[in-house]
């Protein structure tokens, strides 16, 4: 009854093709954002910025990104980490060669510059899929990786290899650097989340997007029916890394301001986590990646939360319950919702539907 | 029914979350970023006790400082940035001061603490030009830093070849992060003038591999072995030294390569191993006999209470004592008892531990004395050299107390400094 969809026509190809055809998803979508924009940050504090919301937006788009590779064109990557760090070291180069060049826009161009370097590790792609491929895109994030520590060009020469963000504004606001107040970080990441989510969302339902289903769902035939395996991997790749590369430079820029590479982009740090994100989330699916997302910035804070400060464990104490919490929790997700957490939202906007007649 | 069930529950949780309000607290709060898991944690632990244990016996022998209760709220970290951010952040409320244990964290949080006015205290770690007082406000890093501990160490080794190392290979086997490259600048600006090679050998992160990098070693042969290790790299470099019968006594740590952790998986092989040391190993100090008072006694030690009197415990003990220190010195100066964390950055400023004071506070002769000012907040730049002894199990102190060479460290502090103050347009204070 609460989700009924009885009653609301469409009269044009316009209306039926919406991303929210439903009023419902409307209306709770605007809420959403009305919420999102217009609530959250009057009350936003450092704490809620820097532990939750940033890195929550951040690695939402992060995964986007993994599941624009993994989820819609079934290309497995273990190399997200590599990625984020090119799109980090780009932002850090531009930065200090264009002192003055907007922020916004060094952001996209180290996208761009991620894009370019995720087309030349797609490249074995053609040849090779599955874990062979997973394979291969480790090598990549080992080697970028590397890199940035080996070459002091990089990170401009200095003693430690860090990496420090100056500040930049955004209409006389900084958004990055330590002095930058916590509504402005949060927004300038919330407007880059929303306007690459709806950028993303359409890809997806255009021809591009199609043609990477149908090289996920059986390569051979989609090759068969016309849809060529080298153009569409490859744009699978770049625009995947574009969005992890925008992630990568907002999460060294405007998250934690400076970046050792080995620590910040290890593959237990970024690479592991963003594929669990997708795979809890729910592959294939852009909620799927938000809900992700959420689970896995919140579930360790929640449960340090729940158990030092509600129940007052101790912090280590509760550190080796969160690990082993969180080991569990990844095989019951496997074994009872292997289709992530998106499934579960579309299983209960079906009993929504019926309620409160169960049948 | 399971619906109303559902919503009726987390309508409660919401209701219990919201209303947790952090308690008002009259107490004077040193929040703690420890690491009890992971890679590092064999070093973290007994830091974390000595430091947990310093605390109790202050509040329960002097009923607090001043009569204010020391609060010290402990936050895992596991030496990840990401998550000592998260820590700061949750504790940074009227926080007296932020000790990280990890250089990572330490870069992280200047530029935050600095702006929301914490003081941090990076005891021997964290970024060496900090002790640059003029630009670094909020930060200190005394009494001794990593450039110091490079010059120091060359200086013991210069001493050994009676002040000529020309031609002398020297390699350095480095934690492959911030903290593992900090000495790099120094040790080559100081090859340049005593005229020695220097060789670069990273190992990366957690520092179990290190079979490539024992292998040069003894294929190059070089004359010294320096290391910059922290965690279970510290246990590896040892036993692969061993392994290769690398001399021991050219083999030196820095102070956070040298505790038992490091060398006893080495057994008789790590004899003679040297690190560097800024406090005196061994639990016969006033402070000790404290502790076992007023806190072992009583079954409250920290953890298993089986790290009393190591290495890394007592540097544990001192690096809260020094933190106590200052806060009784900002009670003081401010004249009163209930401090701000704005005051307590004066306190620290202000500290001056003499003999006659650590002698007071239980420390005889278990440090060397250090004084803080406006300008310098890397305190009297003094480490001593101290030897393993595999037989015996323990920590000989080989050296006496000395200095780096301050022309070369000084130079390159004040390069480094400015070079952050023009970035950050920071104004030098003191002037």
């Amino acid at each position: 009854m609460i989700y009924k969809e009885t009653g609301q026509y469409k009269s044009s190809y316009k209306s039926d093709h919406a991303i929210f055809p439903l009023l419902q998803d409307k209306i709770a979508f605007s809420t959403l954002m009305f919420i999102a924009f217009l609530i959250i940050p009057f009350v936003i504090n450092s704490y809620w910025e820097k532990a939750i919301l940033v890195p929550f937006l951040i690695f939402s788009l992060a995964a986007i990104g993994l599941n624009i590779l993994t989820g819609y064109c079934g290309q497995v990557s273990l190399g997200t980490g590599g990625f984020m760090a090119v799109g980090a070291f780009s932002t850090y180069k531009i930065m200090t060669y264009f002192p003055d060049m907007n922020i916004m826009i060094i952001i996209l161009i180290s996208g761009l510059i991620t894009a370019a370097v995720g087309i030349i590790f797609g490249l074995p792609s053609l040849r090779i899929k599955g874990f062979y491929l997973a394979v291969a895109t480790l090598a990549s994030q080992f080697f970028l990786v590397w890199l940035f520590n080996k070459v002091p060009w990089f990170y401009n020469y200095s003693d430690t290899g860090q990496i420090t963000v100056s500040e930049r504004t955004m209409f006389g606001i900084p958004v990055t650097g330590a002095e930058a107040p916590s509504y402005a970080t949060y927004l300038f990441c919330l407007v880059l989340v929303v306007l690459l989510s709806f950028a993303a969302k359409n890809l997806i339902r255009s021809k591009m997007g199609r043609s990477w289903m149908a090289i996920r769902d059986m390569d051979i035939a989609a090759e068969i029916i016309g849809v060529p395996p080298l153009k569409t991997k490859l744009s699978a790749f770049a625009i995947s890394s574009f969005y992890i590369g925008v992630a990568g430079a907002l999460y060294f820029a405007v998250f934690l301001g400076a970046i050792e590479v080995t620590e910040s982009f290890d593959i237990m740090t970024i690479s592991f986590p963003v594929l669990f994100m997708i795979i809890i989330g729910g592959l294939g699916s852009m909620l799927g990646s938000f809900l992700g997302a959420a689970f896995v910035v919140t579930l360790p804070i929640g449960l340090k939360f729940l158990m030092v400060d509600m129940v007052g464990l101790s912090a280590v104490t509760a550190k080796h319950f969160e690990i082993t919490i969180w080991g569990l929790l990844m095989i019951v997700f496997l074994i009872v919702e292997p289709h992530g957490l998106a499934r579960l939202w579309s299983i209960a906007k079906e009993k929504l539907r019926r309620w409160p007649f169960p049948y | 029914m399971r619906i109303k069930q559902l919503l009726i529950g987390i309508t409660a949780s919401v209701i219990a979350v919201s209303s947790y309000v952090e308690m008002a607290i009259a107490d004077l709060k040193f929040p703690m970023l420890v690491y009890r898991t992971g890679a590092y944690a064999p070093n973290g632990i007994p830091n974390a006790d000595g430091f947990v244990d310093y605390y109790k016996m202050i509040n329960a022998r002097d009923g607090g400082i001043g009569g204010e209760k020391i609060l010290h709220p402990e936050c895992e970290t596991g030496y990840k940035t990401q998550v000592g951010v998260e820590c700061y952040e949750k504790n940074k409320k009227d926080a007296m001061v932020f000790q990280p244990m990890s250089t990572g964290i330490t870069y992280q949080l200047i530029p935050k603490a600095t702006a929301d006015g914490v003081t941090v205290y990076s005891t021997g770690y964290g970024r060496t030009s900090a002790a640059n007082g003029k630009v670094f406000k909020w930060i200190f890093n005394a009494p001794v830093t990593y450039w110091d501990g490079a010059s120091i160490a060359v200086r013991h080794i210069l001493k050994q070849n009676l002040g000529n190392i020309k031609g002398k290979k020297i390699a350095l086997v480095y934690h492959n992060s911030a903290y593992g490259k900090e000495p790099i600048r120094t040790l080559e600006t100081l090859a340049k003038k005593h005229g020695y090679k220097l060789m670069l050998l990273p190992v990366d992160h957690p520092g179990q591999e290190q079979k490539a990098t024992w292998l040069k070693i003894r294929k190059a042969r070089p004359n010294y072995v320096l290391m910059w290790g922290w965690g279970v790299m510290n246990q590896v470099a040892v036993k692969s030294a061993a392994s290769i019968k690398f001399p021991m006594e050219n083999f030196i740590g820095i102070w956070w390569s040298g505790s038992e952790n490091d060398v006893l998986p080495a057994g008789q092989g790590a004899h003679g191993y040297k690190s560097l040391t800024f406090n005196a190993p061994g639990s016969n100090y006033q402070v000790h006999k404290d502790i076992k008072k007023y806190v072992h006694d009583k079954g409250e030690a920290s953890g298993d209470g089986s790290h009393f009197g190591t290495v890394l415990y007592n540097r544990g003990l001192f690096q809260a004592m020094v933190q106590v220190e200052a806060a009784v010195v900002a009670q003081k100066i401010h004249g009163t008892s209930k401090i701000t964390p704005a005051m307590y950055r004066d306190g620290m400023e202000n500290v001056n531990l003499s003999a006659k004071r650590l002698e007071e506070l239980g420390f005889k002769d278990f440090a060397p004395p250090f004084k803080n000012s406006c300008e310098n907040h890397g305190g009297s730049g003094l480490a001593a050299v101290q030897q393993w002894d595999a037989k015996a199990k323990k920590w000989n102190m080989i050296t006496e107390y000395m200095y780096g060479d301050s022309d070369v460290v000084q130079k390159l502090i004040a390069e480094d400094s400015s070079k952050y103050a023009a970035e950050q347009k920071i104004a030098e204070r003191c002037n």
